[in-house]
């Protein structure tokens, strides 16, 4: 059982239905089945022991993804923003490898030993010629199938191990085979170094659904793509969403054919889930949660969940709007305490999963403990019902006095602050708290609010230990390009401010 | 018999992969017929009566019995059984798409 058995499943129930790429010039799923099983074989006659991507994402992602998987070897997508000699570093680790990258990508780690280069534009006639060498495949369902390197916002990246039994597993527990209406596509557009872009290559060709990948995120380009390619389906990151909401209250033409929205990889501020609600009452929206370590979702808030949610008079319904929903049926989740101790519902700690298709595994050690949970180093609390609520990182939390405090609560208070369209609470050095929270705050265009206002605003909902000792009024906050706050970077600025 | 076993039917086309593996050794057939192990063409053993109601592609099927779960890769004109009992077809979640 490996990658490429959901591929042959899709090619095997719906040959001639579009699996990647426009209406006008898209691959089927026999065709995608075709070259990859070439390119694979290509690959393999290689004799490397990687298949890298250096690039932004395309049509080539698929064919790269099950390519590798047919040669039994690891696909490597690797982060082409990061700095040169990152980037050469980690391009090291993998020889000797096919990199797939475009010249100027490749042109930065041209001086590493042991790498081929092969161009995108390549891929076609490679796999072509591989045709001919392909002979019977033999899956192994333990083999390296995804190394993915951790974004690192709080640390040194780490390389994610991700075998093929534990994003086969994933597929099969969380996706009905060809449960996709024909007409359905939906537009990628997080990064192939994400998670969410390497699983919805496989989640998308199990359900038989269109795949449309857009290269570099803009609001417009994402909104004009929608709409041309009728996309009925889409996930995207919280940042994407608010700056897509931006263009579609200015453009007022809505997204007629969009149908699914999911959102993930990081916490979305309530008040942009209300005003997607409002903005696109016909959409059905998805708030998923998962990590790089456990193949993608292990959470889910669905749509019935959302309208009941933003209908309920009853605060402990309403505020499920803001939670991850619950757990998948085929996973368990733990909230424990610092002594590894399960706490009871409604009490915070460190969020602990286990199922077949967590990982838990680096290149370095494996993370998982006997019994098989994986420690997430997120944290939050599970409440009556079984809803998760993600606070945010274990290393962000605030430790002021004796008291831990976490960012996420105070952050979702001042963005409830109608001057306030940005917020992010760290904790600075302090001599007489150990920590004291900080916040850095983005005003709307054209509001005001002071200070002492934004104190006044938490204190009133939270209490005082939580309240801001200062509130830094900032034209932007530091995130990476998949919409990550990067807290380490905004702690050093206010430290130093 | 591990999680991951391609298996082959002797009378048609089907062929599945054990999703989960039972807890003691059972006989899996198609078609009234022991399915093979690994890939290789299409058997010819006779379809027995009683069990030619078909495997689907892609369906779940399971055994509670045993514990045994096989997931059908390619369909066919036999049915699947585990000692004789016939397979029921495991009802699919229906979770919303998240990525």
């Amino acid at each position: 059982m490996d990658l490429t058995m959901l591929l042959e499943m899709a090619a095997e129930g719906c040959p001639d239905r579009l699996a990647v790429g426009t209406k006008a010039d898209g691959l089927s799923y026999a065709q995608l089945q075709d070259r990859a099983r070439g390119l694979g074989a290509e690959l393999k006659a290689r004799g490397v022991q990687h298949v890298a991507m250096v690039d932004v994402t395309s049509s080539a992602l698929p064919l790269l993804v099950y390519g590798a998987s047919y040669a039994g070897l690891p696909f490597v997508p690797l982060n082409y923003r990061l700095a040169d000699a990152q980037l050469q570093a980690m391009v090291t680790r993998i020889a000797p490898a096919v990199v797939v990258a475009p010249p100027e990508q490749a042109a930065r780690f041209a001086d590493v030993q042991g790498i081929e280069v092969v161009s995108p534009d390549e891929l076609g006639a490679l796999a072509e010629k591989g045709a001919a060498l392909a002979g019977e495949h033999e899956p192994d369902g333990d083999a390296v199938a995804v190394l993915l390197f951790t974004s690192g916002t709080s640390g040194e990246p780490k390389g994610a191990v991700l075998r093929a039994s534990h994003l086969v597993s994933y597929v099969l527990s969380s996706v009905e085979f060809l449960g996709a209406d024909e007409d359905e596509a939906i537009l990628v557009s997080v990064p192939p170094y994400h998670i969410a872009g390497i699983s919805s290559v496989l989640t998308s060709v199990y359900a038989g659904r269109r795949m449309v990948q857009l290269a570099s995120f803009s609001p417009e380009a994402w909104v004009e793509l929608a709409r041309r390619e009728a996309i009925t389906q889409a996930m995207v990151v919280p940042t994407m969403l608010g700056r897509i909401l931006e263009v579609l209250e200015r453009d007022g033409q809505g997204l007629p054919a969009l149908r699914h929205l999911s959102y993930g990889g990081g916490r979305m501020p309530f008040t942009v889930v209300e005003r997607a609600l409002a903005l696109l009452p016909d959409v059905d929206l998805v708030n998923a949660y998962g990590l790089t370590e456990t193949s993608s979702t292990i959470a889910v808030l669905g749509p019935q969940e959302h309208r009941d949610a933003a209908a309920s008079e009853d605060p402990a319904v309403r505020r499920r709007l803001g939670s991850v929903g619950r757990p998948l049926p085929s996973v368990e989740i733990e909230v424990r305490d610092v002594d590894g101790l399960a706490v009871q519902a409604g009490e915070q700690g460190e969020i602990y999963v286990r199922g077949e298709q967590v990982s838990g595994e680096y290149l370095s050690h494996r993370a998982l403990d006997e019994e098989g949970w994986f420690p997430t180093r997120d944290r939050g609390w599970l409440d009556e019902d079984g809803f998760l609520y993600v606070d945010g990182r274990a290393d962000d939390v605030i430790v002021r006095g004796a008291e831990n405090l976490s960012p996420g609560e105070i952050e979702d208070v001042l963005l409830a602050h109608p001057a306030v369209a940005e917020a992010a609470v760290v904790g600075i050095p302090d001599t007489e708290w150990g920590e004291a929270v900080n916040a850095a705050v983005v005003l709307v265009a054209g509001r005001s609010a002071t200070e002492q206002e934004l104190q006044t605003w938490v204190r009133e909902r939270l209490r005082s230990s939580k309240t801001p000792a200062r509130v830094h009024f900032l034209p932007a906050l530091p995130h990476n390009e998949t919409g990550k706050l990067l807290r380490r970077v905004l702690r050093d600025e206010l430290a130093t401010a | 018999m591990k999680a991951g076993t391609r298996l082959r039917s002797g009378v048609c086309t089907a062929t599945v992969v054990v999703v989960r593996a039972p807890a003691s050794p059972v006989s899996v057939e198609c078609g009234g017929q022991p399915m093979a192990e690994g890939a290789g063409p299409a058997g010819e053993a006779e379809l027995a009566p009683g069990y030619d109601g078909g495997a689907l592609l892609g369906k779940r099927y399971e055994d509670p019995a045993s514990g045994l779960e096989l997931l059908c890769t390619k369909g066919g004109a036999g049915s699947l059984s585990v000692d004789g009992r016939l397979l029921s077809v495991k009802d699919a979640k229906s979770l919303p798409a998240s990525d």
